[in-house]
């Protein structure tokens, strides 16, 4: 048993307002530089839809993750390594810039200097790669937000598969959900066996995945691989980016970006301990629809004392213990199974898992013919089809999502009956087999959702792995390259050089002598 | 004429050879986040398989073949049996197929850079000057076929192996060996030691990472790295908990990173 920790996201999609507010933070403070305008590590698609980049489920199309051969071995998608070698000279399995969209800014400054004219002047959009005015803006980071576009455009969303989408198709039975999507920092990613320079890598204490700068050789595989399609191609660096988890903020025991300024509180932050001896066997299971299970499996008890025993031998501090035994991601995941892996069928074994979300209850119960099941409505009158959610979590398995449905949805029953009407129902938490604590603490982590209930994230334990003497007057986070800040037009390597950008004003006691 | 001989081809291959060299290596150094393929697919791809393929199998090829054919000692094709003449058949019979496959690779690709919008638009001074060097050596190179093939009897080619092979065994005299090349020769040699020299300040230097890429064949899928620099020097997990729980508080385990720790093979 290797034991190994990792901090894993849930995020409870039931209560995505769809606002972008994690997306704008994420690309305020990670990709607001050149060369990946068109970049969003974390993104919310509107679903159904065919999302960003175009149609990224599809993989017949885009050959992303894992495939599992005759002799029950995997391998990547897009090819073996050999194959992956001789691909390099041209992938035939990147996305194109026009996939994602083309970046684009605004003539702004035309509206102050144009000159006097019938019609107010008008700010026209600007490729950002051409700097030539664009006629048309085609497609946007978001473009078919709040079921933008028609629906023969977005029913090519791959969670259709097995739903009859005709039916959805008409403004009376239309369903929407939100889909926030960052890297999902696997245990089994796709991006780091594609790279043939091994620049990827999975950090083993925290298990964040991350793109080597100094060592990436911009060989464009891992864009194909992951089939998330979460690693983008810094087309002015030439270099591969991807979302980094904030791990500086993950260091110092502080939520991402994303999480912190998520508005709805739907994100969760915790440790998950996990067995990486098991990690090939789980994502090699025959059955796709066994995925979501074998995941579960590679995921220890923080409870039990052999594990505390061993991953303590291992030298996993007791900090991170403490806060595996109060993650909130292991209650949702593997305590109430509330939460679900995006996509398990990919055999990445995601670590960002996702809580199905509730939808309103279709017409026939406005009428007064609401399907019960038992004590609370029956999940398959829900909107949003049983199936659509399953394709999505559980590769196509309907019975935990509906499990997991009919859990929240008799927290709220049993919720309601004591709020409301002062009693206890204990009927409703036999039909889901949870007990009053359990519905309780529910409520608190899924509902009241207080801060210090969704962030339990240890700080890391830099006193045993760095030599902090040496990192004095460093400059801390960079682009590659240490402290030259990694671009350095005009030198004698083609670029100015450069060191860390550091504005040093006139102290105030020498500022009036100080010629300016 | 026979200085500026015993310069090019006496002098100059050694300042080539080491611009080639310590450029690199201090580029690798000093400059790591800047050597990449500099790939433009992302932004267009459209004649880039044909194109690509075609040229890097033929620059290959061509590489190989100058590499073997010029650096191989002339007695050991004498041992082999191998006439010159034959010998000089092969090469430019190799030489023409790579250098043809090159050449029109090189055009697709340099059709696709300059015909659409956003890859010129990203395209650099640094790209251009690579691209028509190269177009240029190429060039000369193939032009050289139609020298060859009046003389069969190999003997220039034997000069040309004599004076490669004297330059990397550091033997005098090598420029007055090329006096009685043509020019035509003498200005392939120049443009393709030239290449070297502006190797180290462009994209080129992805032709290394190229060659080393092979290393990913033998290579775990999985790469995790250990934060702790004790792991780096491959000490256990175990051993590296009863030294942290015996040392005291604030000890570090001083270590300088080493190559990745392999998760699971394949």
């Amino acid at each position: 048993m290797r034991i190994r920790a990792q901090v894993a996201m849930v995020l409870n999609l039931d209560k995505c307002i769809g606002c972008h507010t994690c997306s704008v933070t994420c690309k305020n403070v990670w990709t607001s530089r050149d060369g990946v305008e068109y970049a969003w590590f974390n993104n919310v698609e509107t679903k159904p839809g065919i999302g960003y980049p175009k149609e990224w489920e599809n993989q017949k199309k885009w050959n992303g993750g894992w495939v599992r051969g005759a002799d029950g071995r995997l391998e990547p998608k897009q090819g073996g390594k050999l194959k992956i070698l001789a691909n390099l000279f041209a992938n035939p399995n990147l996305p194109q810039i026009d996939d994602y969209y083309e970046p684009f800014t605004y003539d702004y400054e035309h509206l102050q200097k144009a000159p006097l004219s019938q019609t107010p002047p008008t700010a026209r959009p600007v490729s950002v790669i051409t700097g030539k005015k664009m006629d048309k803006i085609e497609w946007g980071p978001n473009w078919e937000d709040d079921l933008g576009g028609e629906f023969a455009s977005r029913s090519r969303d791959a969670l259709f598969e097995g739903v009859q989408k005709e039916m959805y198709s008409t403004f009376e039975s239309t369903f929407m959900m939100y889909l926030p999507r960052l890297c999902e920092h696997c245990l089994n990613p796709a991006c780091v066996a594609s790279c043939p320079s091994g620049s990827i890598y999975k950090r083993d204490d925290d298990g964040i995945v991350l793109v080597d700068q100094d060592k990436c050789r911009g060989w464009r595989m891992c864009v194909s691989g992951c089939p998330y399609k979460k690693i983008y191609f810094n087309w002015q660096s030439g270099k591969a980016e991807k979302c980094l988890f904030c791990y500086p903020r993950i260091e110092a025991g502080q939520p991402t970006v994303c999480s912190e300024t998520c508005v709805g509180r739907i994100r969760y932050l915790g440790v998950m301990l996990y067995d990486a001896d098991r990690i090939e066997a789980a994502a090699s299971v025959a059955s796709e629809k066994d995925l979501y299970q074998s995941q579960l499996d590679v995921f220890l008890d923080p409870h039990d004392p052999a594990v505390i025993a061993e991953a303590r031998a291992q030298g996993i501090p007791d900090s991170w213990l403490d806060a595996a035994v109060k993650s909130p991601v292991y209650k949702m995941a593997c305590e109430w199974k509330v939460a679900f892996p995006l996509h398990p069928e990919y055999r990445t074994l995601p670590m960002v898992w996702y809580i199905p979300p509730l939808s309103p209850i279709q017409g026939a119960a406005e009428a007064g013919h609401m399907g019960m099941t038992g004590m609370i409505p029956d999940v398959k009158s829900l909107r949003i089809p049983v199936r659509y959610l399953a394709n999505l979590l559980t590769a196509g398995d309907e019975a935990p999502v509906v499990s997991a449905l009919e859990r929240m949805l008799a927290m709220r029953a049993y919720k309601r009956a004591e709020v409301v009407h002062g009693k206890e129902d204990s009927a409703v938490l036999a039909q889901v087999g949870l007990n009053a604590a359990t519905i309780e603490d529910m409520y608190q982590t899924m509902a009241i959702a207080n801060y210090e209930d969704r962030f339990v994230i240890p700080s890391s334990h830099k006193e045993m792995v760095e030599d902090s003497f040496n990192d004095k007057a460093s400059c801390g986070f960079t682009f590659g390259n240490g402290c030259s800040g990694g671009t350095s037009d005009g030198s004698l390597f083609g670029k100015k050089p450069q060191g860390s950008v550091i504005f040093v004003d006139m102290p105030k006691s020498r500022k009036a002598k100080a010629e300016l | 004429m026979s200085y500026l001989d015993h310069f090019l081809f006496g002098i100059y291959p050694y300042i080539a050879l080491a611009i080639f060299f310590f450029g690199s290596l201090a580029r690798f150094e000093r400059e790591q986040y800047s050597w990449k393929t500099d790939s433009s697919q992302l932004l267009h791809t459209g004649a880039l398989r044909t194109g690509n393929i075609l040229f890097h199998v033929g620059i290959l090829g061509l590489f190989f073949g100058h590499f073997v054919g010029l650096l191989t000692p002339v007695a050991v094709w004498d041992a082999l049996g191998v006439s010159h003449g034959f010998k000089q058949m092969v090469a430019v019979v190799m030489g023409g197929i790579f250098g043809t496959s090159a050449l029109i690779g090189m055009l697709i690709l340099l059709a696709r850079r300059f015909g659409n919008e956003r890859i010129r638009a990203v395209t650099k001074p640094a790209d251009k000057l690579v691209s028509l060097w190269i177009l240029v050596t190429l060039l000369l190179g193939l032009s050289t076929i139609f020298l060859s093939v009046q003389h069969t009897d190999g003997h220039l080619m034997v000069v040309l192996m004599t004076w490669a092979q004297h330059i990397v065994t550091f033997q005098g005299g090598t420029g007055e060996l090329m006096a009685e090349v043509p020019w035509l020769f003498k200005a392939h040699l120049f443009m393709g030691m030239t290449l070297f020299v502006i190797f180290p300040f462009t994209r080129l230097v992805h032709v290394w990472s190229g060659f080393a890429s092979v290393t990913y064949l033998s290579r775990a899928w999985q790469l995790v790295r250990p934060r702790n620099a004790a792991l780096r020097y491959g000490h256990s997990q175990r051993a590296l908990a009863k030294k942290a729980a015996a040392a005291p508080a604030g000890a570090q385990v001083k270590g300088r990173p080493a190559a990745p720790q392999a998760s699971y093979r394949k």
